[in-house]
């Protein structure tokens, strides 16, 4: 493993919003193929982590450095990121009204294909594939025709964000608190969905406070972040340390890398 | 944002070009005289001349209006050229062969080739530049259904009878100050019959075009929809690119007798000065229709142009179970001010008006709805519905909704539904997320918006006008 080349490469990154450090030098690497579980108490910076390597404004890189395959991911607009194959799952994804999800879908992907010098999908094409897309995850085709996220429950705003996954089939997924507000039956649904994207060649980052996705979505690390920066890692069951231990421990616990250092 | 906003929507106005014509222009200048020459230069029947006179006597009497909400310097009437035309027009071109190649030129510069072989099928083009008419195209299939489709002047004369029956009759001549105006000075536009039973074998359009400096574009629309027929029209306008503002005050007028259909549909684009606020037209335009017994009248607007727009497109309903609506997308930017509505004014039984208005405002331009639904007493059974939304880009613009509700039988029904949304920096994140650019993610979510009224446009037209709004929008965002 260690000899594969690394997808993300992220190095001492520290990052702002609205002028307070809420990351305070993060490091992880991440191989093809490999699951990343973020866990830790709110306000750790678990969907700031999201925000800033997607590009969103108001998030700003003070230091550190960000590779995505080998190219500098923090130089890059938010959206050649995502053509890059960078993908977040929105906690709380935003409606559009009167934008259809299959138009909205179908402007991604070509904007997508457009950026690897690739003719844009057909649209007949595109619908077989959408269609087979919202089966996968349990919506009925009827959502296609619905304004993105028109009227959407939150369990079907979080299929339809895996459904854009799909249809992206990015290199790389971060899931930014993909279990909230799920029953456990919805939950099953887009961990399935998840696993069935797992590959060789795609990437995920879970970012959750809760063990029970890490139950259907098994990760190959677990990292606990607090405070702006990882201060454990471990492998799949440091997620049930933590869901028996709660988040008190780590305030009396040194950060990892004070630790090494 | 905002910043970014600014920068990104100082865009070229793509139909900003002069075309190089050597015109017959009237020196600046407003009286009885200039009238009398306008008339004289259209040889134009004696009652005709009568009743712009008339009309301008009126109007000396008259006050510009003030209370729409836009802020523009007092207008110099007399520092307005009346009239101007390409001097290739004197001899009254009898085929397209014999039109100035430059005027030719102009139209399909602006994506309107005139040569029928290269239209769009199905769709009837009568060209007005500057103060006159340059062609109608697909005249003799018009004339084949007995459908009428040709500029006004030439009415007057092939069509007296017609013309005088309807002229005035739905905006009467005083009706406000910039239709009085029309009145007097009006120099060119469109005039349409369609037969009784008849329905119209191809959308009929108008093309205004205003090319000379200071001259204001004064043009009259009259279309009639004898019994029982069905037509569908829809008028298109662009113009150059000056620093000096330009007047464009036109009149329409549609008649729906007993049972017709009139769709009228605009793409209005004229320049609407720069990112400052210097140059661009002032758009004060009257438009009404009347339906008689169970006639429709509907219209569809696409607004993006103009410095100042005043425009209220109304329907009278008259007869019984007449329907009238209105579906507007108004877009402002930069300093663009836009004061658009419509009136419904229901007078017969059952009759039943729909007001669909999306305003959409960026930069520091100023948007608002004014409608007035009036339900007279004899209006028994009534039914109105009226949503206004408006959309906001960045911070600095204004959107506002003034709904007028006059009620006046008890039997009727009015509904009202508004709401203000913003494109959200979380609606944007999620389209660059996905891969979109900024420009194409907020025309997408614009376009979204106005889906309704987009649907309500000839399908030729509906892809137009969300290609002119993504022009529009080209870099609004950063």
């Amino acid at each position: 493993m260690s000899n594969t080349k690394s997808l993300l490469t992220i190095k001492d990154l520290h990052a702002s919003v609205e002028e307070k450090q809420i990351i305070k030098g993060l490091s992880l690497d991440v191989k093809p193929g490999e699951v990343h579980a973020i866990m830790g108490p709110n306000g750790a910076g678990k969907s700031t982590l999201g925000y800033v390597l997607s590009g969103r404004d108001g998030y700003h890189v003070e230091s550190g450095s960000v590779a995505l395959d080998g190219d500098d991911l923090l130089a890059m607009e938010t959206e050649e990121r995502a053509r890059a194959g960078l993908f977040l799952a929105f906690q709380y994804p935003v409606e559009i009204p009167g934008v259809s999800n299959l138009e909205f879908l179908k402007a991604a992907v070509d904007a997508q294909r457009q950026a690897r010098g690739e003719d844009p999908v057909t649209s007949a094409d595109f619908l077989k594939e959408a269609k087979a897309a919202c089966k996968q995850v349990n919506l009925p085709v009827a959502f296609l025709k619905r304004g993105v996220n028109e009227g959407f429950s939150g369990g079907e705003k979080k299929r339809n964000e895996l459904m854009q996954m799909l249809l992206l089939k990015p290199k790389l997924c971060i899931l930014d608190e993909t279990d909230s507000g799920l029953d456990i039956d919805a939950l099953q649904v887009v961990a399935e969905g998840v696993n069935s994207q797992r590959s060789d060649d795609r990437s995920f980052i879970v970012v959750t406070h809760y063990q029970r996705l890490l139950d259907y979505i098994k990760p190959d690390f677990v990292h606990v972040l607090s405070g702006g920066k990882i201060v454990k890692s471990g492998d799949a069951s440091l997620a049930l340390e933590l869901e028996a231990q709660g988040y008190a421990w780590l305030q009396n616990e040194p950060a990892e890398d004070e630790l090494e250092g | 944002m905002t910043e970014q906003i600014d920068k990104a929507l100082a865009r070229e106005y793509e139909a900003g070009f002069v075309s190089d014509v050597e015109s017959e222009t009237f020196v600046p200048g407003l009286d009885e005289d200039v009238i009398r020459r306008i008339s004289a230069m259209k040889n134009e029947p004696e009652w005709m001349l009568e009743w712009r006179l008339s009309a301008f006597r009126e109007w000396l009497e008259m006050e510009e209006p003030d209370w729409a909400l836009v802020d523009y310097p007092k207008i110099d009437f007399q520092s307005i050229s009346y009239y101007s035309a390409p001097k290739s027009m004197q001899d009254k071109p009898k085929s397209l062969d014999e039109v100035d190649p430059e005027l030719l030129r102009t139209y399909e510069k602006l994506g309107i080739p005139l040569v029928e072989q290269q239209m769009l099928a199905g769709v009837a083009v009568d060209a007005v530049f500057d103060s006159v008419s340059v062609v109608t195209t697909f005249r003799e299939k018009l004339e084949e259904a007995g459908v009428i489709f040709c500029s006004i002047s030439e009415a007057l004369h092939k069509y007296p009878d017609l013309v005088r029956k309807y002229i005035g009759s739905v905006v009467p001549k005083k009706d406000n100050y910039y239709a009085a105006l029309n009145c007097a000075v009006f120099t060119d536009g469109s005039f349409v019959y369609i037969p009784k039973g008849t329905r119209c074998p191809m959308e009929l359009s108008t093309y205004f075009r205003i090319n000379e400096q200071n001259t204001g574009q004064f043009e009259r629309t009259l279309i009639v929809a004898d019994e029982g027929s069905h037509v569908s029209y829809l008028e298109g306008c662009t113009a150059p690119q000056r620093d000096e503002n330009q007047l464009h005050a036109a009149v329409v007028e549609l008649v729906a007798l007993d049972n017709a259909e009139i769709k009228y549909s605009t793409v209005q684009n004229w320049y609407p000065g720069d990112e400052n606020g210097k140059g661009g037209i002032y758009n004060f335009v009257t438009k009404r229709g009347i339906c008689h017994t169970n006639a429709k009248i509907s219209w569809t607007q696409v607004e993006t142009g103009s410095s100042v727009t005043w425009k209220y497109p109304s329907c009278i309903l008259k007869g019984d179970n007449s329907v009238g609506e209105f579906y507007s997308v108004a877009l402002t930017r930069g300093r663009q001010q836009a004061d658009t509505g419509t009136k419904m004014i229901h007078l017969g039984k059952n009759t039943k008006s729909t007001i669909i208005s999306k305003g959409i405002s960026a930069g520091r331009s100023n948007n608002s709805y004014r409608g007035l639904v009036r339900m007279n007493p004899g209006a028994q059974g009534a039914r109105n519905y009226t949503q206004c939304d408006s959309l906001l880009i960045g911070d600095q613009c204004g959107a506002h909704t003034f709904p007028y509700v006059e009620s006046r039988n008890p039997s009727a029904i009015v509904e009202h539904e508004a709401t203000t949304s913003k494109v959200s920096d979380e609606q944007l994140f999620l389209c660059r997320q996905r891969g979109l650019d900024p420009e194409k993610a907020v025309s997408m979510i614009v376009n979204g918006f106005c889906k309704e009224v987009f649907k309500e446009l000839p399908m030729e037209f509906a892809v137009e006008a969300g290609k002119l709004l993504e022009i529009s929008l080209e870099g609004s965002v950063g």
